[in-house]
């Protein structure tokens, strides 16, 4: 009886310790799900004469996905974006976060364009608004410019077939 | 005494180095303050456990400079603050604001301290039921001592 009320805590706290361990504090929830998606005019990669905004694909489900040259677990991502593209379910935009263009366009060259474009965030300033803090992070907006879903970090096959794929489809 | 002079002026012109910070040019000291102190309150998002001034991570670079040109150009502090949370929600705030989400961070350790009070109280004055002594037998044992004390007398 006596050893009642120390187990009890004891067991509260194995509970509220077992809770912690299921969660990643690495991934802190987005303030921008369910807001529209931050504006902005950015040159493409491939052709920095003309420029993308989000405004141009108004009435389409799209995804962002930032990604860059120099980012070591994008490379991994790299097969489930393709992955992504070939389903030909959603445009892909990319975004160079803080790249060089020409690093990252032999970078697409290398592994391969996913993207529908990609266009240059040099300084970063894209990122800030959007609320980029890892790269690769990834977005998917509906048909009226909102941001429905972000995954931070690269998406892994589970991630696509549970959780990008059915959100793109209920969208469509 | 050339190689301790030559010492002396080296001590005097190297002057300590700090990587993680860049230097930032105020009109007054007054904007300066409010810059240092805003760096200490935003978190950065890379390293989790440092805020913007702590960071080296790239992204807490571009926050300071963010932050620098938010405050040269008047913006005030709580514009500045909003920025951040609006972008990166409260987390990037060292002091989160007192919401349902956080209550339990703000409230649990009072409401925790409470409990011990409460169970500590209980406990007391449980145990000091058990030390008073009854009414009759404290009489009783008053008593008891008189007479010894009686006896005691006569036997001298």
């Amino acid at each position: 009886m006596r050893f009642l009320l120390p187990l009890g805590i004891f067991g509260i706290l194995v509970a509220l310790l077992a809770i912690g361990l299921t969660m990643d504090p690495k991934k802190v929830p987005s303030p921008l799900i369910g807001k529209p998606a931050p504006e902005f005019t950015l040159p493409m990669l491939h052709n920095q004469a003309r420029k993308f905004s989000p405004e141009d694909l108004r009435g389409e489900v799209w995804v962002l996905n930032v990604w860059a040259s120099w980012c070591v677990s994008c490379r991994a991502e790299h097969k489930v974006i393709t992955q992504l593209a070939e389903t030909g379910l959603v445009k892909i935009v990319g975004l160079d976060y803080k790249d060089d263009p020409s690093d990252g366009r032999r970078w697409l060259d290398q592994f391969g364009n996913p993207y529908y474009l990609s266009a240059v965030d040099l300084d970063g300033r894209v990122g800030i608004d959007w609320g980029v803090y890892g790269v690769p992070e990834t977005f998917i907006i509906d048909k009226q410019g909102q941001i429905r879903h972000k995954h931070i970090g690269p998406v892994d096959e589970q991630a696509l077939q549970e959780e990008i794929v059915p959100l793109i489809k209920t969208l469509l | 005494m050339k190689s301790l002079y030559s010492l002396i002026f080296l001590c005097c012109t190297v002057f300590p180095v700090q990587a993680a910070i860049e230097a930032y040019q105020f009109e007054d000291a007054a904007t300066e303050a409010s810059y240092k102190e805003l760096i200490k309150e935003l978190r950065c998002l890379v390293c989790q456990n440092q805020n913007l001034a702590d960071s080296d991570a790239d992204l807490a670079k571009d926050l300071r400079q963010q932050t620098y040109e938010m405050l040269i150009q008047g913006k005030s502090r709580e514009q500045i603050v909003a920025y951040m949370v609006q972008r990166y929600g409260d987390f990037v705030l060292y002091r989160p604001p007192v919401k349902s989400s956080t209550l339990m961070l703000w409230a649990g350790p009072f409401a925790l301290l409470l409990l011990v009070l409460v169970i500590v109280v209980l406990r007391i004055k449980k145990t000091r039921s058990i030390d008073a002594p009854e009414e009759n037998s404290l009489n009783q044992a008053k008593q008891l001592l008189e007479e010894g004390q009686n006896n005691s007398e006569t036997d001298k």
